[in-house]
């Protein structure tokens, strides 16, 4: 117990998340418990509306929770004014969103190190030209969102996740906008982050080829955990999803 | 198209907001104005329209009474007499003539205060005919005053002051103060005290022994006798008056309607002068009206794509985006209309307090109501036409594209060249008129500074880089991330940064070029009174009235005056020109009097020369050792000798004399001042000793140097302080456009500002991103404007130099710095709202909004 609530990056108990109220009530999340090791690259995957982007939201402190409990690291969200979410926020999770992900106004290199200047940080250097090196945008930096590629942009997005050194980093659906060769490219970038640089991610995916990237896949439907998957492979996954979907047309 | 383009008002009334309030804001000026000029208007008529009633003609005499001037003081200027008086009576057309005298007269309240403000108290005779009554002035109590410590006072001034029949009031004119006796209290239809002025009536004798001299009278009032019509009057009249310029006769008809004209005119000088404020205001509002609707016509593109895909022409979309600001611009006129006679209400009511203007109703024309809502229409739909276009070039491919269409650097090339040859030549023009200076400078450096305007507002996009650019270092240091993100927003979009700088910049161009005018117009007087002048004290008479002769000896031996000077104004002719002549005593002159010499000697007046200017020296080719040939106001001739050429001096006049050469020639003195130099300089013992000895008359001033220069400018800054406010419905409107573009962005970048807040930034850091962007741009608009002003100011120093002596521009940097320091609040306090909003954002919807 004491081990994985060492190693644990994020973690979730009795998770709950409820919409509206009467007629218009829609539990998004139904009592989720997970936890997302330190260094271990993990994908959420489920049917639309399962809610895999509320538990992302939920546990990366955008969004209340109705019951149960979300920590990064060691602290507890429930308790956190708007002040101290924005600070664990900036200081402790790295975001990647499906789209919109950069400031149009700053080039690539000041889009990396936004969080860092919000924080009114030095960039570590080393650390930097690492990342860089890694998303191999070194010949980009001066360049602005527009002049960019969408997977070039979803680059940038990464590298600003890990700029930064967070404890985790939250990605929904990164590659939903990319082709699969600009995909591929960020996929195996968050794998690398994770195996090189120990970093931890969580990427909501509706793909099981981006899934077979991660090193466990966690299955959401209805709101609730329904299963999970260590090395998964593109066609273990997808057999996964055949299984649920041939269960949902049953039951 | 009608539907579409009112559901488009309604969907966006928010962000349409602003605009109304700035078309509101700005036709409630013009309504204001027209309805309180109106109602003012009518009610000064309504006040005169019975004051002519007994009058079928009047006879003036322009060179007597309060109208008289220096120039009036000549042989040439013939009086009206008893025996004018008697002459018209005799006329067989005419009933009856009355000889009136009036001038102003200093009333004392109880208090020892002046009573109302100067000049707003009349003295004039009492008339009583054969029944002792006089039918002009109607006692309601007490009877008229019969000799020369008696009055009868108007009944509202002596209701007001608790002036009752048998009390004593100090009274005075241009003598010693007077202890009189209230003897009657009568009622008048005089328009004058209709306004709020008042009236003291004395006896004829005494009226014209304190006004004129003794038989001689201002005007006369004649009557017809029944069957006579006026203007048979006038022709029997006529005649019989002594034949000099200064001596008019109208009919009682003529006298009302210029009565009624020269109140349009006084109004109307006034309606023009709020206009233009208004005008200014509206034309701010121009910029405001026209960024709102690019910025709703770039939120709308992808719309209008599909309405262009679906078959809509261009024509119907600029239709229904002209449409839609009609729409806008008839609300926010009506509503103008009608906060704008609650403006001419509220005006009439609060300058009518103080009982200065006659009472009346209010006068709504429809001349009011068309031209308020025609000018908020008009003025909307103009703003409206450009981004109108603008909408209509929306390619309906646009549609399937997700970004906002950038602007072109195309036109913004085609726009900045435009820019810099409007700014060019305007700057070329200026130049040369400041360069030509004088009446013939005036088109060039107006018609220049008009082009430099506009040029500039073309050019603040281009403008807007470098200079926001400037703060930018400043911002990220002090404020980090926020402050440049702050930077980088209001340079994202320079057109639309430079409509809303713009707007401010137009009252900081005016605000400021007032402000370096007004300094340097009051630097040059103070300037010359103090360099010219080393008397400690002037004693002059409010209101332009000469110093009376009979006020000489004792200001002479006042205790402590250690010398004395008259300044005996008068008017010669030389060279078949007027020439205004001083008269100073000669053997003081050189102790009050210290002119810069050029030529010749200050000495010279000593012995008999003349000392001149040398400007009226250079246009009568006179030179030191010269003489010159005067007409004096007596009439006789002379030749005098040119002992000393001095710079130009306002104070001085361009001709001094001494007054023991020039008082044989004249008719009688006319002492505009009595320079005073102490024993022991200027001191309060010295001041309250002149106020005594000249009879402690609430008239007289007794000013010393400093005096005179801070009343003047007190006057200079009332003026200023004026326009300031009335420059400020301009600065508001323009505040309000930072507002609108500040929501109008903050509503545009919700993705963006929800990003930030996801990675960390904190409400206060938005906050600060939002106010720190409406501070560059407030700061960019007033640098700009004062930058401009100041120039302005400048050319027109130089077309003043030639009217005012030692005028040069002044730079009050530290009031100038306070402006723009002032500007920068305004962009905080713009700011407040919209950064709020921003702050409050919900993260996840933002995110969410695509
Ligand atoms: N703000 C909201 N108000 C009401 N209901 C919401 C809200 N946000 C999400 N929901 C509901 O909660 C459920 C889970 O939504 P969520 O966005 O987490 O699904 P998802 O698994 O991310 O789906 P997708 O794969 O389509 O992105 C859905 O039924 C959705 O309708
Ligand atoms: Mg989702």
């Amino acid at each position: 117990m004491t081990t994985t609530l060492l190693t644990a990056a994020a973690r979730a108990v009795g998770l709950s998340k409820v919409y509206g109220e009467g007629d218009t009530r829609v539990t998004a999340l139904d009592q989720v418990s997970v936890e997302f090791v330190r260094g271990q690259f993990t994908a959420i995957m489920g049917p639309s509306g399962s809610g895999k982007s509320t538990l992302m939201h939920c546990m990366a402190g955008l969004d209340s929770v109705t019951a149960g409990s979300a920590t990064i690291g060691d602290t507890e969200l429930g308790g956190l004014k708007d002040k101290q979410l924005t600070k664990l926020r900036r200081d402790q999770i790295g975001f990647v969103f499906q789209s919109f992900n950069l400031l149009p106004t700053l080039s690539a290199l000041e889009n990396i190190t936004l969080p860092m200047d919000i924080a009114g940080r030095k960039p570590d250097h080393a650390w930097l030209d690492q990342v860089v090196a890694t998303v191999g945008l070194a010949d980009r930096l001066g360049h602005r969102p527009s002049q960019l590629s969408g997977g070039q942009q979803q680059r940038v997005a990464c590298a600003r996740a890990l700029a930064s050194r967070p404890a985790i980093i939250f990605a929904d659906e990164p590659t939903g906008n990319l082709d699969s060769r600009s995909g591929a490219e960020i996929l195996g970038f968050l794998r690398n982050s994770v195996r090189e640089l120990g970093q931890t991610v969580v990427m909501v995916t509706h793909d099981p080829v981006a899934a077979s990237y991660a090193d466990r896949v966690v299955f959401l439907a209805d709101g609730r955990i329904v299963d999970e998957m260590y090395g998964p492979t593109a066609d273990s996954v997808l057999d996964r999803m055949r299984r649920f979907d041939a269960k949902g047309r049953t039951s | 198209m009608y539907r579409t383009a009112l559901r488009n008002v309604l969907a966006s009334k928010g962000r349409l907001l602003m605009t109304m309030l700035a078309v509101l804001l700005g036709t409630a000026f013009v309504a204001g104005t027209m309805v309180f000029s109106d109602s003012v208007g009518q009610a000064f008529k309504d006040s005169q329209s019975s004051s002519f009633d007994n009058i079928s003609v009047q006879v003036h005499n322009s060179a007597a009474g309060s109208d008289a001037k220096a120039s009036d003081n000549n042989s040439s200027a013939l009086p009206l007499t008893d025996a004018t008086v008697q002459r018209i009576a005799a006329l067989p057309g005419a009933q009856s003539a009355r000889g009136t005298v009036t001038g102003f007269a200093g009333l004392s309240d109880p208090q020892g205060n002046l009573i109302g403000e100067r000049g707003n108290t009349q003295g004039s005779n009492w008339v009583p005919g054969a029944d002792g009554r006089d039918s002009t002035y109607p006692m309601v109590q007490g009877t008229g005053p019969v000799n020369s410590r008696q009055i009868a006072v108007d009944q509202r001034t002596a209701e007001k002051n608790g002036f009752k029949v048998g009390d004593t009031v100090r009274l005075a004119v241009n003598g010693p103060v007077m202890q009189m006796t209230v003897t009657g209290i009568f009622t008048t239809v005089d328009p004058q005290v209709k306004a709020g002025g008042s009236l003291v009536l004395f006896d004829t004798a005494t009226a014209q022994q304190l006004y004129l001299k003794a038989g001689q009278f201002t005007t006369i009032q004649a009557v017809a006798k029944p069957g006579t019509s006026e203007q048979q009057l006038l022709s029997e009249v006529l005649p019989v008056l002594p034949h000099s310029g200064n001596i008019t006769a109208k009919t009682g008809v003529k006298l009302s309607a210029d009565s009624t004209a020269a109140v349009q005119a006084a109004t109307s000088g006034m309606r023009t002068a709020l206009l233009a404020f208004a005008g200014i205001a509206l034309f701010v509002g121009i910029f405001l009206i026209s960024n709102t609707f690019t910025m709703l016509i770039a939120q709308r593109t992808r719309e209008t794509a599909l309405m262009r895909a679906i078959g809509a022409s261009r024509r119907q979309i600029t239709n229904s985006v002209l449409l839609e600001a009609l729409f806008v611009g008839v609300f926010a006129s009506l509503g103008g209309l009608l906060a704008g006679i609650g403006i001419g209400a509220g005006l009439k009511a609060f300058l009518g307090s103080g009982g200065n203007l006659p009472a009346g109703g209010l006068v709504i024309a429809p001349t009011t109501v068309v031209a308020t809502l025609l000018t908020g229409v008009v003025v909307t739909v103009v703003a409206a036409l450009l981004p109108s276009i603008r909408a209509s070039r929306v390619p309906p491919v646009a549609a399937m594209s997700s970004n906002d269409q950038p602007a072109t650097q195309k036109s913004l090339v085609v726009r900045n060249s435009i820019g810099a040859a409007f700014f060019g030549t305007g700057l070329a023009a200026v130049l040369y008129g400041a360069h030509l200076g004088g009446s013939s400078g005036r088109l060039p450096v107006g018609a220049g500074a008009g082009l430099i305007l506009i040029g500039a507002f073309v050019l603040t996009p281009l403008l807007s880089r470098p200079l926001i650019a400037l703060v930018g270092p400043l911002f990220a240091r002090l404020y980090g991330v926020s402050g440049k993100l702050a930077k980088q927003n209001a340079l994202r979009n320079p057109r639309r940064t430079a409509a809303t700088a713009s707007a401010l910049t137009i009252g900081l161009t005016l605000i400021s070029a007032l402000t370096v005018i007004g300094a340097s117009v009051t630097d040059a007087v103070t300037k010359q009174v103090t360099s010219g002048m080393k008397a400690d004290y002037a004693v002059s008479v409010m209101l332009g009235e000469p110093v009376s002769p009979s006020a000489l000896p004792a200001i002479k031996s006042t205790a402590g005056v250690s010398a004395t000077s008259v300044i005996d104004s008068q008017y010669v002719k030389a060279d078949g020109r007027d020439l205004s002549v001083s008269g100073f005593d000669a053997d003081s002159f050189s102790r009050l009097v210290a002119p810069t010499m050029l030529d010749g000697s200050a000495g010279a007046i000593g012995q008999g020369a003349a000392l001149v200017d040398k400007s009226t020296a250079a246009s009568h080719h006179w030179s030191v050792g010269g003489s010159a040939r005067f007409t004096y106001p007596n009439g006789s001739t002379g030749t005098v000798r040119i002992g000393g050429i001095y710079q130009d001096s306002g104070l001085l006049g361009p001709v001094m004399m001494s007054e023991s050469v020039l008082s044989p020639h004249t008719t009688a003195p006319y002492y505009s001042a009595v320079l005073v130099s102490g024993t022991a300089g200027a001191s309060p013992a010295l001041e309250q000793a002149l106020k005594d000895s000249t009879g402690r008359n609430p008239l007289v001033q007794v000013q010393s140097q400093q005096q005179m220069v801070k009343e003047f400018s007190s006057q200079i800054s009332l003026l200023l302080n004026v326009m300031y406010g009335l420059l400020g419905m301009a600065v508001l409107i323009a505040v309000l456009g930072v507002v609108n573009t500040l929501a109008m962005s903050v509503f545009e970048r919700k993705r963006e500002i929800g990003m930030l807040r996801a990675i960390g930034l904190d409400r206060r850091g938005i906050k600060r991103m939002v106010r720190l962007e409406s501070v560059a741009i407030a700061l960019f608009g007033a640098v700009l404007g004062v930058a401009i002003g100041e120039f302005l100011a400048w050319a027109a120093v130089q077309l003043l130099k030639s009217s005012l002596t030692g005028l040069t521009t002044a730079f009050p940097a530290g009031q100038l710095a306070a402006y723009v320091l002032a500007a920068a609040l305004v962009g905080l306090g713009a700011a407040l709202w919209p950064a709020r909003r921003a702050s409050r954002l919900d993260i996840l919807d933002s995110i969410k909004t695509s």
